[in-house]
């Protein structure tokens, strides 16, 4: 089992007007088999957490700790902690002209595993988790992102997560732009890729309709830079009913 | 200052259509540590202008000859006066490279040179003809629009006709290899007939050692599809000065697809004349320029009638001291040219300090009934948010470097089509690159 750890994070990004805190200390533990949501109004701070997670050189860690297994993540650049076991699933998938899915899929496999996948179990592979995702054959021959939509953006990073098989998965508001029935297989990708009870998840979405599909056990609220309520999935119900409000007047009286 | 990037925007207030915003593609500098100098950032601030729109709709005031339509072109020599540098089709190259191409000595010299061999594959339905420079075709697509092209026309003594027959469609490449072995400076003259409904791939094929000074001509007849790829693999020392104009009749299509990495000079102007109605055109380009090369690519394409398409695509690396490429997209879509859907763009990637990227979008429009007309011009290092998504994927950064690299000059190989022709490509720009210092 591994456990992800953050603890009091404080995090700044370079603004005009100077250095600006986003997160405000921010503490969470996550385990292999946990599901982890956080929601909170946009602004919150949720989409910084998770790029720097990532590590992301736009956010800068002013204080606070990261730690995998006990590993220093902050120590660790972008592409360490890739290979370490961590996955973005990231918001807005950026097109990298030229570069070929195929191409880039088994560069990024490779990269992970220290070693170049078998070709014949590969290409199966690939296949049977593009079948799942209903995304389509003539995809591996295109390039990465470039012309895809906003939802075939998000299958291809869902597939990602599947074929690279990540520790821990960061999914940074996946969820948005999405139509109901893309909003399923997505979310289906991102139940088979848990249950096989060797990821934890980090869900990170605005709206309580993807928990209608994945199931958290313990969802967070983030007001301000800061986990401003803990609890299990009864809490998202609350949300559905009541909204952010409750929090943000809490935190603008604070 | 180490490193200049003009990006001039001469575009219309009439480009209102939502996709012509000029929405920079590569935003942002990838470079990180100290080498990112105030006056690298500065440039790449302009060279990300986004070519916003003047609000109000009044019209620009059109200085006299400053529209492309009323660009001279002439068959007589003496209409080009000699060349100062200080013409605006002129202003970027260097003169002093040209070799004597542009006729310095007067009107009555002549490119006396032998030009560069020509030998053209032989293909069932494609006629290859030798024919002296009084043969009626020539000249029916192309008029000289510059001195040095004037002063080739003036100048050839035989030229090169390749016709593709009527309804024939050529399932092989017609591969046109153009060799030279000297440097006394040349002309030539190319004509490519694409007849009715043919259907053909052309890959021209520039090698060896050359000072020339070319014509060709693409006569793109009703229902045809012409798929050209100029390939400028010269030499170190040539120099190349090549207009290559196409009339695209009506519904046929025309690729053009130019390629330079070799040689000391060149400078392409290739134009699509888009004459009959249901017209398209795709122009791609890729120039690679090292140390002291000087690659320049002025395009036109005119939107002569209603219902064509055109797109423009070039893109350019530039590594090592005094790499200088300019790029000029003039884009003219005429009164009568409703329903013009047209797009241009330019794309350059800086690899190492000391270059000059010029990259000037022109787009004039004449009639507001058109469908888009759109263009955006970018020069960067790398691009971040790129690297991010690799890194992010494990991908160790010089690993990443080489696939962003890699992929952003593959995106125009990709776009010839002939698979033989590619695979030299990309070989190619892997040993280009491989004095990259990524």
């Amino acid at each position: 089992m591994s456990t992800l750890e953050i603890k009091d994070l404080h995090v700044s990004i370079e603004t005009e007007t100077g250095p600006k805190e986003i997160l405000k200390g921010v503490s969470l533990t996550i385990n292999t088999g946990e599901t982890h949501a956080i929601m909170g109004p946009n602004g919150s701070g949720k989409s910084t957490l998770a790029s720097t997670i990532a590590g992301h050189p736009r956010y800068e860690v002013t204080s606070g700790t990261i730690t995998l297994d006990g590993e220093d993540v902050l120590e660790m650049s972008v592409d360490e902690r890739a290979r370490a076991g961590l996955f973005l699933a990231m918001q807005y998938p950026v097109e990298i002209p030229g570069v070929t899915m195929t191409n880039f899929l088994r560069t990024a496999k490779t990269a992970i595993d220290g070693e170049a996948p078998s070709l014949r179990h590969w290409t199966k592979d690939v296949k049977a988790a593009m079948e799942n995702l209903k995304i389509d054959p003539s995809f591996a021959a295109r390039n990465v992102n470039e012309g895809f939509s906003g939802g075939e953006k998000k299958r291809v990073e869902i597939l990602q997560l599947e074929l690279f098989k990540p520790k821990f998965a960061v999914l940074d508001e996946t969820d948005s732009g999405l139509d109901v029935d893309a909003l399923r297989v997505v979310s289906e990708g991102v139940n088979r890729a848990q249950d096989t009870g060797t990821m934890g998840t980090l869900l990170i979405t605005h709206y309580t309709r993807i928990l209608q599909y994945i199931k958290p056990q313990f969802v967070h609220v983030f007001v301000d830079g800061k986990v401003a309520e803990s609890g299990g999935a009864e809490l998202a119900d609350r949300l559905e009913a009541e909204g952010y409000e409750r929090f943000e007047t809490a935190a603008a009286g604070a | 200052m180490s490193q200049t990037v003009n990006t001039t925007d001469n575009a219309s207030p009439e480009e209102i259509d939502a996709d012509g915003a000029g929405v920079p593609v590569i935003p942002g500098m990838g470079e990180e540590g100290e080498k990112l100098s105030a006056t690298v950032a500065e440039a790449s601030d302009a060279g990300h202008a986004t070519h916003s729109v003047p609000s109000g709709s009044q019209k620009r005031p059109v200085k006299p000859g400053s529209s492309r339509a009323d660009r001279l072109s002439s068959f007589e020599l003496a209409d080009f006066p000699a060349l100062t540098g200080r013409e605006e089709d002129w202003r970027f190259t260097p003169l002093n490279r040209l070799a004597g191409l542009h006729l310095p000595d007067g009107d009555d010299a002549r490119l006396t040179g032998a030009a560069p061999a020509v030998s053209v594959t032989e293909l069932d339905g494609v006629t290859v003809e030798t024919v002296g420079r009084d043969d009626a075709r020539l000249g029916t697509v192309l008029t000289p629009d510059d001195r040095v092209s004037a002063a080739a026309w003036a100048s050839f003594e035989q030229a090169t006709v390749v016709t593709i027959g009527a309804d024939v469609e050529a399932t092989t490449p017609v591969r046109i290899d153009i060799t030279g072995t000297g440097t006394a400076p040349a002309a030539q003259h190319l004509l490519v007939i694409a007849a009715p409904n043919s259907r053909a791939d052309v890959v021209l094929q520039h090698r060896g050692s050359a000072v020339v000074s070319q014509n060709i001509e693409f006569d793109v007849q009703e229902g045809a599809g012409l798929n050209v790829t100029s390939l400028q693999s010269w030499d170190d020392g040539a120099v190349h000065v090549s207009a290559q104009q196409a009339r695209i009749g009506k519904d046929a299509s025309f690729k053009h697809v130019a390629v330079s990495y070799g040689g000391s000079l060149v400078r392409l102007t290739p134009t699509s004349r888009l004459a009959g109605q249901g017209g398209e055109t795709e122009m791609f380009g890729l120039y690679f320029a090292d140390a002291g090369q000087h690659l320049e690519q002025r395009l036109f394409v005119d939107h002569a009638v209603a219902n064509c398409k055109s797109n423009v695509l070039y893109k350019g690396a530039l590594q090592g001291q005094d790499a200088h490429t300019v790029w000029v997209g003039d884009v003219l879509i005429r009164k009568e040219a409703e329903g013009t859907d047209s797009y241009e763009k330019n794309q350059n990637l800086v690899l190492s300090e000391g270059t000059r990227v010029d990259s000037v979008p022109n787009l004039e429009i004449e009639t507001g009934l058109i469908d888009g007309a759109g263009h955006a011009s970018s020069t960067a290092q790398f691009d971040d948010e790129q690297l991010f998504y690799l890194m992010a994927r494990g991908i160790e950064e010089k690993d990443a470097r080489e696939l962003i690299v890699r992929g952003f000059l593959h995106e125009i190989i990709q776009k010839i089509g002939i698979a033989d022709v590619e695979e030299t490509l990309i070989d190619q720009m892997d040993s280009e690159l491989q004095v990259a210092s990524l």
